[in-house]
């Protein structure tokens, strides 16, 4: 388990956008009548995208009226999953796996990349730019060590292409998310080792 | 070793297109309705005959697992709930399939929800793979508009609804009862059983949770037949399954393979060996973190399947193969799983709250060798307090790795211990 709190600096008050509202009321269609407590993590994880990566007490309370729920239901569920950042993060959020799998491939190297280039773990860089975090396996584990960057993938990292991958970020310049080898996903680097006779119109996925 | 032609997820890698189109060109969705139309008894009995079990860690006979559901409504709406959870250290599978191969896991949705009696299911994706949820989401809208799922979906008159739904970082959630819970939209804390979800799952009514792997092999099962794939891999180990190869070799991969094919040859042939040739092999982790780590010794002829990893106390689990060679601190790795499990219990159980904590404060003692050697038995003796003693098995889960490595590395350990003892009375001197 992890202690987590509420920040104590919080803005006086939270609304969806207009876009957001109707977004929400699609996710609230997809459970039961009188389900619609199901939504609570899809849409406290639009409030925190819409109010810069993070979710104030506000926006907790305003998901709990807007599907009915006690306040302390939709508490709980804030402070319960890891995901939502209960305090501001930097404009990049940089979530990286430090398990074993990235441990074994150098995820401590990357740690010191971080802390060189961005500061000590859990605080926001002085220009607001960037923020980190070590976190549990993400679940790319054959593309060790990676970091997970707002929605992206970053796979097959060494200190080298992170820096890079950092410094590109900050001065705004497009990156490229998932593997930064020559690899293009889980398959093995330098050459299939299997499905080399499977082609685009040949496939043989079980049409028999 | 597996031919190409006895492969399901023939885009594992993404090499080929994702969309519906090139997905029905590798096979998927071809006479979807005629299985339906076989019946429920038929693919019930298919499944079971096949052998599949499930691919999410546990390995329960997947068609027994859906035959435990009612077979006559009682009023209660039946729901088919997919884990794409996926959060077990070392595994990525699901991965791959809910991002290259999407069109195998929706048809296996339909045809499984048919089996079960349900028109609804939902897809609950960890909150993390946010751009593979976006993909997901894509091929379930691809597969509406083509009329393969809704109503009469696929031309089967089976009206049938899917739902993608997603997590927010909590490992727990991958035990069903805790997915249930966070998919009602409340904190992820695995519920007693019995009553099991067959019988009061989701919002009370009889709901099946199924692995993304077992699901999405299926239909293909299903079109081959079960004797195909019952003929693959060794009895009660039966066919073809993703296994992710992560850690210390030359080529880290996911690899479709047979059941039962040998450890070595599976991290030779696909991941180009240990690094630095397999002598310099010093252990694997054979299922993901949760189960207890192989000496080489054992390593080199273990066969990869649930049987033959059980029989020298460890297990397949979710077939996530980590290997560590000689340069690995053995100790440290596993006290980084510790960490893992501490952070991640959900706080229910005392066994399981206070004993991870615990647990992962005397490992990271034994890594720094700052620990007296009865601490080793005390520290096994605290894992058997904890596994069997909570709701679910998270507690057994964080218990094993430990249990494994004081199995096998005893010696390591004492060696840490003693040599702190000598630099330390070295400096009294």
């Amino acid at each position: 388990m992890s202690v987590r709190r509420l920040d104590p600096n919080q803005p006086a008050s939270f609304a969806f956008t207009a876009e957001n509202v109707e977004w929400a009321k699609q996710q609230i269609a997809k459970y039961p009548e009188g389900k619609q407590a199901s939504a609570v993590i899809p849409l406290l994880w639009r409030a925190q995208e819409q109010h810069d990566g993070w979710l104030p007490e506000p926006a907790i309370r305003y998901v709990a009226d807007m599907l009915g729920m006690e306040y302390i239901r939709a508490i709980e569920v804030a402070t319960f999953y890891t995901m939502f950042n209960l305090s501001p993060v930097g404009e990049h959020y940089v979530q990286l796996c430090g398990t074993t799998p990235c441990w074994l491939r150098g995820a401590d190297e990357l740690k010191e990349v971080c802390r060189k280039h961005i500061g000590p773990e859990g605080t926001v860089s002085a220009d607001g730019k960037f923020s980190w975090l070590e976190v549990e396996c993400l679940g790319a584990c054959v593309n060790a060590p990676m970091v997970q960057i707002n929605a992206d993938f970053f796979e097959d990292l060494d200190a080298a292409s992170f820096e890079r991958v950092l410094a590109d970020l900050r001065s705004g310049k497009e990156v490229k998310p998932g593997p930064q080898n020559e690899r293009h996903a889980s398959e093995p680097a330098g050459g299939l080792t299997s499905l080399t006779n499977v082609g685009q119109e040949t496939g043989t996925g079980g049409g028999n | 070793m597996l031919e190409d032609k006895d492969r399901i997820f023939t885009n594992l890698y993404g090499l080929q297109d994702w969309r519906l189109q090139a997905a029905r060109g590798r096979g998927d969705w071809d006479g979807t309705a005629d299985i339906i139309a076989k019946g429920r008894d038929w693919i019930l009995d298919e499944m079971k005959k096949s052998g599949l079990r499930g691919r999410g860690g546990a390995g329960f006979p997947t068609g027994l697992k859906w035959s435990f559901m009612p077979k006559e409504s009682d009023g209660r709406p039946h729901y088919l709930v997919v884990n794409a959870d996926e959060s077990e250290p070392g595994t990525c599978k699901d991965r791959d399939i809910l991002r290259h191969d999407p069109q195998k896991l929706i048809e296996g949705c339909l045809i499984a929800s048919f089996a079960m009696g349900a028109h609804a299911c939902y897809i609950y994706v960890r909150g993390e793979f946010i751009r593979e949820r976006e993909q997901l989401q894509a091929a379930v809208d691809e597969a509406y508009e083509a009329g393969l799922i809704g109503k009469n979906a696929a031309g089967s008159g089976w009206d049938f609804d899917l739902y993608v739904h997603h997590g927010a970082g909590a490992y727990i959630c991958g035990e069903e009862t805790a997915l249930l819970e966070s998919l009602e939209g409340k904190k992820g804390m695995p519920r007693l059983k019995p009553p099991f979800p067959a019988n009061v799952g989701l919002y009370g009514a009889p709901t099946t949770v199924n692995n993304v792997e077992s699901i999405a092999v299926a239909p293909t099962i299903l079109r081959r037949g079960a004797t195909w794939f019952a003929g693959l891999g060794r009895p009660n180990n039966t066919g073809t399954k993703l296994f992710c190869i992560s850690g210390h070799v030359n080529r880290q991969c996911n690899v479709e393979e047979e059941m039962g094919i040998p450890l070595r040859e599976l991290i030779e042939k696909h991941a180009g060996g240990v690094r630095g040739g397999w002598d310099n092999l010093l252990a694997v982790i054979p299922g993901g973190a949760s189960v207890p780590l192989l000496p080489k010794s054992v390593c080199d002829d273990v066969l990869m399947d649930f049987d033959s990893l059980k029989n020298v106390q460890s297990g397949l689990g979710t077939a996530a193969v980590i290997v560590m060679d000689k340069s690995t601190d053995v100790i440290k790795a596993i006290a980084r799983l510790s960490a893992f499990y501490k952070h991640e219990s959900c706080g229910q159980c005392t066994p399981c709250r206070e004993g991870t904590g615990w647990m992962w404060r005397v490992m990271e003692r034994l890594v720094a060798g700052d620990a007296e050697v009865q601490e080793i038995d005390m520290l096994l003796d605290v894992t058997k307090r904890v596994e069997g003693h909570t709701i679910c098995a998270l507690g057994d889960a964080a218990a094993w790795p430990v249990q494994g490595l004081i199995r096998h590395f005893r010696g390591t350990i004492e060696e840490r211990i003693a040599s702190k003892r000598g630099i330390a009375q070295a400096a009294a001197e």
